[in-house]
């Protein structure tokens, strides 16, 4: 029963996965990229812990927690970059 | 300039959960998923997102490190791991291990891979925060 809706949820997760795709690779401004790419992320963090549950294992856990700092980052570094046109100030006064 | 009040208050608190991760990375390496390497990345990602959500002027007052020194320092950690076992008559880069009890840990494993791994930590972390405080003080 378990793995069945698991892997239900791992084929809608997948659709999302596509669909954040196209929007990334299509996005009318710069904005709707990053929030996608954001999207995408989190999306894949739901993916690892599906196969996690399938699996019924935890080797996986490192790779969650990567990917979310990493997808944290990322963002913050592309929508700094987006705003102020410089990702790292040099002197912010 | 701007008031980045969220951005500040954000970084200030995931910062310590991202490099306690990366320690955790370290000292969960070589008999499971881990190790200096990917932790050190993730210690660099810490101080990038400091560097990112501040400036690199009050980066520099908080953190005052000079990254080339972590690059020799590291080299030679990872280098005299390597180098003391040939002084028992080893090879070169062998490693031993030993199962002790500490007080609040339990028993855990002590290798010389962990200082290894130490030093390539202190080696990459050091050359990519060297690498990207280079390129953001480049564009002026």
């Amino acid at each position: 029963m378990l793995e069945t809706v698991a892997w239900i949820v791992l084929m809608m997760l997948s659709v999302a996965i596509v669909l954040c795709f196209i929007r990334m690779i299509k996005g009318p401004s710069m904005f709707d990229r990053i929030v996608a790419l954001d999207l995408l992320g989190i999306t894949m963090i739901g993916f690892v812990g599906m196969i996690m549950i399938i699996q019924n294992t935890l080797v996986y856990v490192e790779v969650v927690l990567v990917l979310g700092i990493l997808a944290f980052v990322g963002t913050i570094a592309l929508s700094k970059y987006m705003e102020g046109g410089v990702v790292i100030d040099r002197d912010s006064d | 300039m701007k008031n980045n009040i969220s951005l500040h208050t954000v970084a200030q608190i995931s910062v310590f959960i991202v490099l306690s991760f990366s320690f955790y990375l370290l000292f969960a390496g070589h008999n499971n998923p881990g190790g200096g390497f990917i932790g050190a990345l993730m210690a660099a990602s810490a101080i990038v997102l400091l560097y990112v959500s501040f400036d690199l002027k009050t980066i520099k007052n908080v953190l005052p490190l000079y990254y080339p020194y972590f690059i020799a320092t590291g080299l030679l950690i990872a280098m005299g791991t390597g180098v003391s076992s040939t002084l028992f008559g080893y090879p070169f880069l062998t490693q031993f291990f030993q199962y002790t009890t500490l007080p609040i840990l339990g028993e855990v494993e002590l290798t010389t891979a962990l200082m290894f791994d130490l030093g390539v930590f202190i080696v990459v972390i050091g050359i990519a925060l060297l690498i990207i405080t280079t390129i953001a003080e480049d564009d002026e």
